[in-house]
């Protein structure tokens, strides 16, 4: 068999696809993250909390209400994403005129809360959820053995990432959110209820990290640290790509993926840290990230 | 307002200062013995310990009684940062604390037994799993209750060399824990003529996809992929592997490290077959059974594991020492305390009766465990099955291989 730089071919090729499906989840995140800062201008602390919750809620769906896979990537979103709604109104509607330093502290402590009050429920160690059955098993691809549902998760990401920057950047309703961003008086004067817009989109927003979470809840045991985990890196894809830019930060994911995966074959003690070297790298080279506009 | 670097520096230390434990009086202070409890209550390891050891430690002063002086539990969240750590057990001892216990993270426990040993207050570790607590790094203050690395390496470990794993790759937490977990299980397997094909070290804590490490482990071909990690990593680790098809290729997981709540959260679905060593099973025997029912009204529907009834074992031993000694001496120092806990024999309904080694080392058998089948479970946290049991004074590293620069040859 070949070898590429010491590894033989299929570990490789093995690697570059777990990396992409890493990527996925890394893309989801920060396309919601990237949706909210663009258009809200709110750097959102507690979208990892809110990833999380996405997992706990499929849990709960299953748990309590006997509510299965397919149901809950739709409900637990359109649940997690009505709490959102509630804590724009609350909070965070009250900060929009300050600096971003505010958003960022008020978000940040929402989620040490939302983590603190889910762990002193459910614990550290976490909840079962099992692959729905349509979606276990797994393909022997010669090179690795795929399963499924990575597959599926890869898939979906695509769809959803797509469908997001269609909207936002395609369509009636994309063109006002942009347009109230730039100026929301004159969007108003226009017969848009702005506020109201704003507080769906960081709903939606939110409801993107819950589909997240959802999908990560069966690889993953489903627990309060799951966020938190995620959430650092996410920022600092979010950071690389560009704060705001949707198409960036969802290349960028797919990309930091696979940079990580091809690290933890080379130089695995530095998988963690890679990614936040590439980001001191790039705030030096394009302080606006790879793809934001200076 | 507006935000300064100092105003920042001020708010992140404040986080990580203790709130100051409560003053008493001179007199009230002479005669009250105070025991803190460091753990993981907020991280990846507080369901083995955490909440249920801080009950678990009230729960032994509560059996205990009161035989002239008055005993306080404080506790505090390390984080599992080893200068959080340190820091809170120096002010600690400072403000009068006797005895510290748990300290699970082995970063964390080592850090605290330097800190211990400067001050010559009692340290007894049941949390962390490194055996340099008693080997290089031993001290007279130290006493390492439960369960260490080397134990576990000659149990599972042992175990599953002798059934025919005979061929190894680690998957390894990158910290002091992971290290010496590693290196143990690496000397068992070599002597019954094993041999490791390598081994990868991931990022800790920071790590939780294991996909990529489990397929270079499956990628050498080993017969068993030993897990040198512990807690949520663990339960990650093994949940992947079943995804990835590992064990479907005949290739044997090793948990080296796992805990009844890491069972419980993975569910036995997942955990069925796995074999693992714990020195303590709440339906081991009567005595188990006795002192789980006991604990019942603190942990509610949640049994106690090796990690968290430690901290009533030791904590119980410690009192009885006091009591022997006086409460003026056992808080004079730390050596003559741990030297009259070394004297007396330990005895109690969670580890039966037993006694405390010169470096340190707590002995207490070992056993192993297969986790049970579904089918075969009767009852909530009904898992285990015993396979094997290493009686006390075999389960340790003999006294004379430790490296303990004060046990005399």
């Amino acid at each position: 068999m070949d070898d590429i730089f010491g590894i033989p071919a299929p570990l490789l090729f093995g690697q570059l696809l777990l990396g992409l499906i890493n990527g996925a989840f890394y893309a989801m995140l920060s396309l919601g993250l990237a949706v909210i800062f663009g258009l809200l201008n709110i750097v959102n602390m507690a979208h990892g909390a809110q990833f999380m919750m996405g997992a706990f809620a499929a849990w709960m769906l299953l748990a309590w209400g006997g509510i299965g896979y397919w149901w809950a990537l739709i409900l637990a979103p359109i649940i997690v994403g009505i709490t959102g709604v509630i804590m724009e109104k609350l909070f965070i509607s009250k900060l929009y005129k300050l600096d971003h330093l505010y958003g960022l502290l008020l978000t940040f402590g929402l989620a040490l809360i939302i983590e603190g009050v889910f762990r002193n429920e459910f614990g550290s160690s976490g909840l079962p959820y099992r692959i729905p059955p349509e979606l276990s098993g797994a393909w022997d691809l010669g090179f690795m053995f795929m399963p499924v549902y990575r597959g599926w998760v890869v898939i979906a990401a695509l769809i959803l990432c797509l469908a997001t920057w269609l909207m936002i950047e395609k369509t009636r309703l994309g063109a006002y959110l942009r347009a109230a961003t730039e100026n929301a008086a004159l969007v108003q004067a226009f017969g848009v209820n702005v506020p109201r817009m704003i507080t769906l989109t960081y709903g939606f927003g939110v409801a993107l990290a819950a589909v997240g979470g959802v999908l990560a809840a069966p690889i993953y045991s489903v627990n309060p640290q799951m966020g938190s985990n995620l959430i650092i890196v996410v920022f600092a894809v979010v950071v690389i790509g560009g704060m705001g830019s949707i198409l960036g930060s969802v290349l960028t994911g797919f990309a930091l993926g696979i940079v990580e995966g091809l690290t933890k074959v080379f130089w695995p003690e530095a998988s963690a840290t890679v990614i936040f070297v590439i980001m001191a790298i790039v705030l030096l080279a394009r302080p606006a990230g790879l793809f934001g506009r200076a | 307002m507006s935000l300064t670097r100092r105003g920042l520096i001020a708010a992140s230390v404040g986080t990580t200062l203790m709130p100051a434990l409560p003053r008493l009086s001179r007199a009230q202070a002479a005669n009250t013995i105070r025991v803190g409890v460091l753990n993981d209550q907020s991280g990846t390891y507080r369901d083995i310990s955490g909440p249920y050891g801080i009950q678990c430690t009230h729960q032994a002063v509560q059996e205990f009684g009161n035989k002239g002086f008055n005993v306080e539990v404080v506790t505090a969240d390390h984080q599992n940062k080893p200068d959080v750590g340190a820091n809170i057990a120096r002010q600690w001892y400072d403000q009068g604390v006797d005895l510290i216990i748990d300290v699970p993270t082995s970063s964390v426990g080592l850090a605290v037994n330097n800190v211990a040993k400067e001050k010559n207050k009692a340290y007894i570790n049941t949390g962390s799993a490194t055996s340099d607590l008693t080997g290089a790094q031993c001290t007279p203050v130290t006493i390492h209750w439960m369960y260490d690395t080397y134990m576990l390496a000659k149990s599972t470990g042992g175990a599953m060399v002798k059934a025919g794993g005979d061929s190894w790759f680690f998957i390894t937490a990158d910290y002091a824990f992971g290290h010496a977990l590693e290196r143990d299980t690496t000397n068992f397997v070599k002597a019954a003529g094993g041999k490791v094909l390598g081994s990868v070290k991931y990022p800790f804590p920071a790590t939780t996809d294991f996909s990529s490490f489990l397929l270079q482990a499956r990628s050498s071909r080993p017969k068993v992929i030993g897990l040198a990690n512990a807690g949520a990593d663990t339960i990650n680790s093994i949940k992947q592997a079943a995804e990835f098809g590992i064990m479907k290729g005949g290739t044997k997981l090793a948990a080296l490290l796992m805990f009844l709540p890491d069972v419980h959260a993975l569910g036995l679905e997942t955990a069925q077959g796995l074999v693992l060593t714990e020195s303590f099973y709440w339906d081991l025997n009567d005595r188990t059974r006795a002192v789980t029912e006991r604990l019942k009204p603190r942990l509610k529907d949640v049994k106690p594991n090796m990690a968290s009834i430690a901290n009533y074992s030791c904590t119980l031993h410690y009192l009885k020492a006091v009591a022997d000694m006086g409460v003026a001496a056992a808080k004079a120092s730390g050596v003559d305390a741990v030297n009259r806990m070394k004297a007396m024999p330990t005895d109690d309904d969670a580890f039966g009766p037993g006694r405390i080694r010169e470096d340190g080392r707590k002995l207490c058998p070992s056993y192993l465990f297969e986790v049970k089948k579904p089918s075969e479970s009767k009852a909530p946290w009904d898992y285990y099955k015993l396979l094997q049991t290493t009686p006390a004074e075999e389960a340790f590293r003999p006294l004379g291989e430790g490296g303990c620069s004060f046990v005399k040859a």
